[in-house]
């Protein structure tokens, strides 16, 4: 057995381990980070098959933007986690048969398919150049406007997750910048003649 | 024993269907079902992945990239939904999110 097929066995029982406590753990936070596992050994399985930059790309931003989203949400959430857990056993038969169904499916179709041999590849991988450099070659010219909106998706992410999480309160005192920029020496000062000994109102 | 096309394929379907299975086994944890749906989506990269590698096409890793952004741009909005909707209703069990229904 070759050292790649030690680390494949290895990095896919590790994904497929984890992915199994994700929906089985009783702690959403363990959930979260045996999540952050299963990506991490996803990503030795990309390197694996040769996509490095995918492996990278889903170590920096997935684990560490989106996951750590999640176990942010998951920690500020004072939720009574247990009463939600109780009433797992009672669906795990229905689950176990339907997850059962799907996976001799999915076996079915692994087993039994084959290349349609009037194929093309739309892309075919250049020899002699770095996984991320060939990406990017594609990635800029050929998939370009999709590269824009894949760019407008997230930007529509971050306008939707601002608005529905913004909120005002009253009585909290913020500042005005154009009320500040618009002060002027007239509105600001004003000069009183005071006599002696007998001082100013107070307003 | 070579790693081929086969075994990544057999990971990705195991690892799809412990996320479906998951949807339904914790379907009054919203969190754990926004789980499920990212083990899903990261057993459909594997797939595209696996392809790309075998059919040696760079298309498939460009298109787990654009599913890698859309899966971001998911978790994104249903945790800040999830986060505006524990402030309204101070739980987030999914039987009670039912004032919409007709």
């Amino acid at each position: 057995m070759s050292v790649a097929t030690a680390f494949f066995y290895l990095f896919s029982f590790i994904t497929i381990a984890s992915a199994a406590m994700v929906i089985l753990g009783r702690n959403p936070v363990h959930s979260v980070l045996f999540l952050i596992l299963a990506f991490v050994s996803a990503a030795g399985l990309f390197v694996l098959a040769g996509a490095e930059f995918l492996a990278m790309l889903l170590v920096v931003v997935y684990v560490g933007a989106v996951m750590v989203l999640f176990l942010f949400v998951v920690m500020m959430l004072d939720v009574d986690f247990a009463e939600l857990q109780k009433s797992m056993r009672r669906y795990l038969p229905v689950s176990g048969l339907i997850g059962l169904v799907v996976l001799v499916e999915l076996v079915l179709v692994v087993g039994s398919w084959t290349v349609a041999p009037q194929a093309v590849l739309s892309t075919p991988t250049p020899d002699g150049m770095s996984n991320t450099a060939a990406l990017g070659q594609v990635l800029y010219t050929q998939y370009a406007y999709l590269f824009q909106a894949a760019g407008l998706v997230l930007l529509t992410a971050m306008i939707g997750a601002i608005v529905l999480t913004l909120q005002h309160r009253p009585n909290v005192k913020r500042q005005n910048i154009s009320a500040q920029n618009a002060r002027t020496r007239a509105g600001a000062i004003e000069n009183k003649q005071v006599p002696s000994r007998t001082g100013v109102p107070v307003p | 024993m070579v790693i081929g096309l086969e075994h990544y394929l057999i990971v990705a379907a195991i690892v799809f269907t412990l996320g479906v299975a998951g949807i339904i086994l914790n379907r009054k944890n919203v969190i754990i079902i926004l789980m499920s749906i990212e083990l899903i989506l990261l057993s459909v990269n594997i797939n595209l992945v696996a392809f790309s590698a075998h059919l040696r096409d760079l298309t498939g890793q460009v298109f787990a990239m654009f599913i890698l952004t859309v899966a971001a741009a998911e978790a994104a909005i249903g945790l800040a939904i999830l986060v505006t909707y524990f402030r309204n209703r101070h739980t987030i069990a999914v039987e009670d999110i039912n004032m919409m229904k007709g």
